[in-house]
């Protein structure tokens, strides 16, 4: 991470010196609480137990945030990735669980993410920071119920060898049923949700299409197998189809 | 249609599935007209590769007729009615590698790029018919098959030139060559070539198109033997011979200038490494039995070259690195830069420098393929090859 990004994300993270002092608080004085009951002449299991947990919590306290982080080097210049992603309105053809993003003209977007059963999630972002062909990011406004951080930064690789984008997410769970809707959207691993995400926009710019076998023929599976494909169902999106035709119309118009 | 379905170990059937449809703007469908086993779909039916599924459609070496292409797939390189060969791996034409001329290895054409980065560190680039780790793409024994990236893979062939002739182009001639390539040729060399399979064949070949002068070819198969030595090269039968000590001998005690590996993480040895392997590989503590190239090491010359175009697909043990790092020697491997070497091949066969179509030996419809996966592993009825006609009908009708 460039010092840049680094500060800017503790800047971000505005209060959180609170939160970081709350929480060794509990540390340590949960495990002293811990040590004195057990090293005691009579030992106390109960408040040894209660000193644990005291810790525990203290240890736990402020990690609920989800944060991803990935980066890929892709062989085009900055600016037309730049391009791609600014677009805001083309996240949701190589983000698989955005079903839209609107760009309602003032800096200002809806968007709507879509998980199993249909459940959606809905929330507005607003850009943050926006230096063109280097640097976007962007977050959920004060009025959504679903928090979160998102950035993404585009550096000329050394030796002119294309771009290294990098993109960075970071959500709040939301408590109640929003948090489970969110947990199944986001996947217990944000981290390779993201790569996935990041891969296939590689791909949009590279390969000018999202590569696939979803639709492909083949023999009888066995019941395990199906039973597997039941549970996970496959995910492609009928817009990635058309994504990589509208990419395939732009490179022969320009 | 038709297709060759992988079922499990030793489990080949033909099973009657969907057409395969246009999924992306730059596909294309293709009507088959010849498509090959190859030596590395055994270690499919052995069952040594992870990441199959049964149900799975095999085949990487087919050729035939353009039926339909995608909106994307750019009009001057390839149109409906065209000829082609397709090469058995997949690659977006864009990418680092791809414009790298390391067609193999292209960034974007495996959709499951994450289980072989899990594996390998990063992907290789989607292959036909070869395992889900490698993009888990539909192959090609069957009587059509879907082609990504269909303006950058497939090689028109002109009129004239019938398919047994050029269908080796879709992997093992190339690979042949590339192996032979790899070996870093000076003129005047020895090459020492472990294996006389079809690859073997090509490479022994290509051996001399590049400036070898002796090829010492090793095998116990009688036929493949032979068909090594009218190529040209000398043979041993390592059933009958210690290969390195004669190796040693033959060459002076200096060694052979380059050694290349044909044959794979299934190679046969007497060795007690190689009884190793094979407990190891029974029970599926490992996946590769690497006799070869450990033969391999301790023969090439030093400061020699091994080049490896025969598969493995995950760990080795008891490899004399030592050996390797002291003598200086130089490993080059890799799955087949398809591209770079098609055309220029296809040229060669058109001035008749070559004529592939030596190595075949079985010529038979798709129907018989699961027997003849068994009847090629085994080696019976002396078979080298086996191109599968998926349109001819009857069982019988070889």
């Amino acid at each position: 991470m460039s010092r840049e990004t680094e500060m800017r994300r503790n800047a971000r993270d505005g209060g959180s010196q609170a939160e970081t002092l709350q929480r060794w608080g509990m540390l340590l004085g949960g495990g002293a609480l811990t040590v004195y009951a057990l090293t005691r002449r009579r030992p106390g299991i109960a408040l040894a137990a209660a000193g644990g947990l005291l810790a525990y919590r203290g240890a736990t306290l402020g990690t609920t945030k989800f944060r991803a982080r990935a980066s890929f080097a892709i062989n085009c210049e900055p600016e037309t990735a730049f391009r791609m992603w600014r677009g805001l309105e083309n996240l949701p053809i190589f983000m698989r669980h955005l079903e839209s993003v609107r760009e309602r003209g003032d800096g200002r977007s809806e968007w709507t993410a879509i998980g199993p059963m249909g459940k959606r999630l809905r929330w507005n972002a607003e850009i943050t920071e926006d230096r063109e062909n280097e640097f976007l990011a962007w977050r959920s406004t004060q009025d959504s119920d679903f928090q979160n951080w998102g950035s993404v930064e585009f550096r000329r690789a050394p030796g002119n060898r294309g771009t290294i984008v990098t993109a960075e997410m970071e959500y709040a769970p939301p408590g109640g049923a929003l948090g489970k809707v969110a947990a199944a959207i986001f996947g217990k691993d944000p981290e390779f949700t993201m790569r996935e995400d990041l891969r296939r926009f590689k791909a949009l710019l590279e390969m000018r299409e999202i590569p696939t076998t979803e639709g492909q023929p083949h023999g009888p599976r066995s019941a395990v197998m199906s039973a597997v494909h039941a549970v996970y169902p496959e995910r492609r999106k009928p817009t990635e189809y058309s994504a990589g035709e509208r990419v395939a119309a732009q490179r022969r118009a320009s | 249609m038709k297709a060759v379905c992988w079922m499990g170990t030793e489990k080949m059937s033909v099973e009657t599935v969907p057409d395969p449809k246009i999924l992306n703007p730059r596909d294309a469908i293709v009507r088959i007209t010849s498509t090959c086993i190859c030596g590395s779909d055994l270690h499919l039916y052995n069952g040594f590769m992870p990441t199959m599924e049964q149900g799975d459609i095999t085949g990487h070496e087919f050729m035939g007729e353009v039926m339909e292409v995608g909106s994307g797939v750019d009009q001057g390189k390839l149109r409906v009615g065209d000829r082609v060969v397709v090469p058995f791996t997949i690659a977006c034409g864009n990418c680092f590698f791809c414009q790298k001329q390391l067609w193999s290895l292209c960034d974007n054409t495996n959709p499951n790029a994450w289980i072989a980065e899990k594996m390998m560190g990063y992907s290789p680039s989607g292959l036909f018919g070869y395992t889900h780790m490698m993009g888990g793409y539909a192959g090609g024994q069957a009587q059509y098959a879907r082609v990504p990236c269909a303006d950058v893979g497939p090689l028109k062939i002109p009129e004239g030139l019938p398919d047994e002739k050029v269908v080796f182009l879709s992997d093992i001639f190339p690979t042949g060559y590339m192996g032979a390539e790899n070996c870093n040729i000076q003129q005047g060399d020895t090459v020492a070539i472990w294996g006389c399979g079809p690859v073997a064949q090509f490479a022994i070949r290509s051996a001399f198109m590049l400036g070898a002068e002796r090829v010492i070819a090793i095998d116990r198969v009688p036929e493949r033997l032979q068909m090594a030595r009218d190529g040209g090269a000398e043979t041993i039968n390592f059933e009958e011979t210690d290969v390195v000590d004669f190796l040693q001998e033959t060459t002076g005690n200096r060694g052979p200038d380059s050694c290349l590996d044909a044959v794979g993480m299934e190679a046969s040895g007497h060795s007690l490494f190689f009884a190793t392997d094979r407990a190891k590989q029974a029970l599926r503590i490992k996946m590769d039995r690497a006799e070869v190239l450990r033969q391999c090491i301790r023969a090439c010359r030093k400061g020699g070259t091994v080049s490896v175009p025969g598969v493995y697909g995950g760990f080795i043990d008891n490899i004399p690195f030592g050996a390797a790092m002291n003598k200086g020697l130089t490993f080059k491997m890799g799955q087949t830069h398809m591209m770079r070497y098609m055309r220029p091949l296809l040229e060669r066969i058109e001035r008749g420098d070559i004529d592939p179509s030596f190595v075949i030996s079985h010529r038979v419809p798709i129907d018989r393929a699961p027997e003849m996966y068994r009847i090629f592993r085994d080696k019976e009825e002396r078979c080298t090859k086996v191109v599968l006609d998926p349109w001819a009908e009857g069982a019988r009708a070889a």
